[in-house]
């Protein structure tokens, strides 16, 4: 009996200590996170601001609505299912958004720290985003449109001239040193000569997006292409392929890691042609309309734009990812984005 | 099922192979490098032929030539009388490392030759069994990084097996499993040849793997391959590894190969 006792006594103290601890550990940052956001509503309320803006006072609430939410959802996150867990994995962001959002609100509408109106505050944003929805939304579908026919359009181009040339030696003999030539070139060195040889502007945008795009395809899915393992070829050969059954069925799966990068990379590039482009020649999108922002030195509509942009990079990528995901399922260890 | 059994009912018979004077050279920046020098073999239909020689002799390079994926210089080689110039699903090759194609699934890397004929459409229950002949039906979803070495090599025997090959062309294909997988894949290639009756062909660098399951079994030199000696192992199967007949051929071949020092 005396070997146990030491064991039997000493858990009737823990559990509480354990489940308090257990408790701060999963629930706490929710906490604090709700407190944050509370502070940041607060700051909206409690003091005038030092301009004239019209969405302070709805600011304030929606924080307040927000503070509910973190609390309720991450203490409360055992009766909401993977929607409660995803929301407690996310507190600790809630938190640090939170403290951002209330030293800009401080540091901007209300004491002004930050020289007005080149940064303007949260409640400016918010109100470009009520105010000016129709514009901005406008602008993303103008962007939109036109990165996407550029992209397409390019990455199919670069991707058969990719193959050809890792496939024929007749077609790389005669692309490879175009493809020198001409690749390294970035894309917007061409604007110019693209707004006056193109019809229109939107045209030339599409050709240089293209352009900006088809380079890095092309080279990665040639060199995809160039180092699949002769051994691949000779299996499908003694098994009975044909020529096309070569190039369909084993070169272009193998290239296939290759011609992602090649896409990533192209996708990259072709956002800054985009934007260029669209500052330039466009007459509209979302680089137009941080142009025009800037014009009229709507600082707000800039910052605005630049979130806008943002999520829709993002959103492409990501995009481009969760496709190359589900082709590449056979692979192991890909980058989670 | 009584579909699958029926598709596989007629064994593919074996080919008889003829190698005539073969020989066959390498060009390695301007230089020739002669691997093969008049090697004339002939095999009977059904026959289990191991050829064993020091690395690197040009072994590789004759299955290379009987598979048809490279021509020789001189010589000729036939496949039931008919010339070999170019590969075909009758005669195919299982190499040392698997070669599974990493982006397709198991069953999708055995169904690889009827789909490349385009017969497979209505040839599917032959995948299926060529699949359970080596006894990997449950992963036939899995992706070839998934298995081990072993069942990755099986893999690669049912993606040759379902063609029915006339000729099995085997290089070295136990070479980098474990003993113990090897062993247990060596009577699993003896008593598949002996219920399909297909030739086969089988590279070895391992004198024990080559008694233990050919019927006859080809020494060679040294680059450039010739035929050193040409020997008939007359013993019943399933053999035993210890069987004295067997160890006495093995001093024998290995005394061919200038190792019999070390024995």
């Amino acid at each position: 009996m005396s070997t146990y006792s030491l064991s039997d006594g000493l858990p009737s103290a823990a559990p509480r200590e354990l489940a308090l601890a257990g408790w701060l550990k999963e629930s706490g940052s929710g906490v604090a996170a709700s407190l944050a956001w509370i502070a940041f509503g607060s700051s909206c309320l409690l003091w005038d601001d030092v301009g004239d803006w019209s969405r302070t006072h709805s600011l304030g609430i929606a924080a307040f609505i927000i503070a509910a939410f973190a609390l309720f959802g991450t203490v409360g996150a055992d009766y909401l299912g993977s929607a409660g867990r995803a929301l407690r994995n996310r507190a600790p962001w809630l938190l640090a958004l939170g403290l951002i959002l209330t030293l800009w609100e401080v540091a901007t509408a209300k004491f002004a720290w930050l020289p007005l109106p080149f940064f303007p505050p949260p409640q400016a944003i918010v109100e470009v985003y009520t105010d000016d929805l129709p514009k901005l939304l406008d602008s993303v579908f103008a962007s939109i449109r036109l990165l996407l026919g550029g992209y397409l359009i390019g990455a199919a181009i670069g991707f058969l001239t990719g193959v050809s040339i890792g496939w024929s030696r007749a077609v790389g003999y005669w692309v490879h040193p175009v493809l020198r030539f001409i690749g390294p070139v970035p894309a917007t060195a061409w604007l110019p000569i693209a707004f006056f040889t193109f019809p229109s502007s939107w045209s030339a945008s599409t050709f240089l997006i293209a352009l900006a795009t088809g380079f890095p395809v092309t080279v990665l899915t040639w060199s995809g292409v160039a180092s699949v393992g002769s051994a691949y070829y000779d299996v499908a050969r003694t098994l009975g392929a044909k020529p096309s059954f070569l190039v369909l069925k084993v070169a272009i799966p193998a290239a296939l890691p290759h011609v992602f990068v090649g896409l990533f990379m192209g996708l990259g590039a072709s956002f800054a042609v985009l934007v260029i482009a669209e500052m330039i020649g466009v007459k509209a999108g979302l680089g137009w309309y941080l142009q025009w922002a800037q014009g009229w030195a709507a600082y707000a509509n800039m910052y605005a734009a630049l979130i806008v942009m943002s999520l829709l990079c993002s959103s492409a990528i990501t995009l481009l990812f969760a496709i190359r995901d589900r082709l590449l399922v056979w692979q192991k260890g890909t980058v989670k984005w | 099922m009584v579909a699958t059994a029926e598709v596989i009912a007629y064994p593919a018979a074996g080919a008889a192979l003829d190698i005539e004077q073969v020989s066959h050279a390498f060009d390695i920046e301007g230089t020739e490098l002669p691997v093969l020098s008049d090697v004339s073999i002939a095999v009977e239909p059904g026959e289990f032929v191991a050829l064993l020689g020091p690395s690197g002799c040009g072994k590789s390079t004759l299955l290379r030539l009987v598979a048809g994926l490279e021509k020789p210089q001189a010589g000729a080689l036939r496949e039931d009388e008919s010339r070999i110039t170019h590969p075909h699903p009758s005669r195919v090759v299982v190499f040392q490392d698997p070669t599974l194609f990493p982006w397709r699934t198991v069953w999708d890397n055995v169904a690889l030759g009827l789909e490349a004929q385009g017969i497979l459409k209505s040839q599917r229950p032959r995948v299926d069994a060529a699949l359970d002949l080596v006894g990997l039906s449950a992963f036939r979803n899995a992706y070839p990084h998934q298995l081990s070495g072993g069942m990755a090599q099986r893999v690669a025997l049912a993606r040759a097996l379902v063609n029915d090959p006339k000729i099995l062309i085997l290089d070295e294909p136990l070479g980098k499993l474990d003993s113990l997988t090897r062993i247990t894949m060596q009577a699993e290639l003896v008593s598949l040849w002996q219920r399909k009756g297909f030739t086969t062909l089988l590279v070895t660098h391992d004198a024990e793997e080559a008694l233990v399951l050919a019927n006859r079994v080809i020494v060679f030199s040294e680059r450039p391959a010739r035929v050193k000696a040409d020997i008939r192992v007359d013993r019943p199967y399933p053999r035993h590894r210890g069987d004295p007949y067997l160890a006495d051929l093995r001093r024998q071949i290995l005394g061919l190969l200038g190792l019999d020092a070390t024995w």
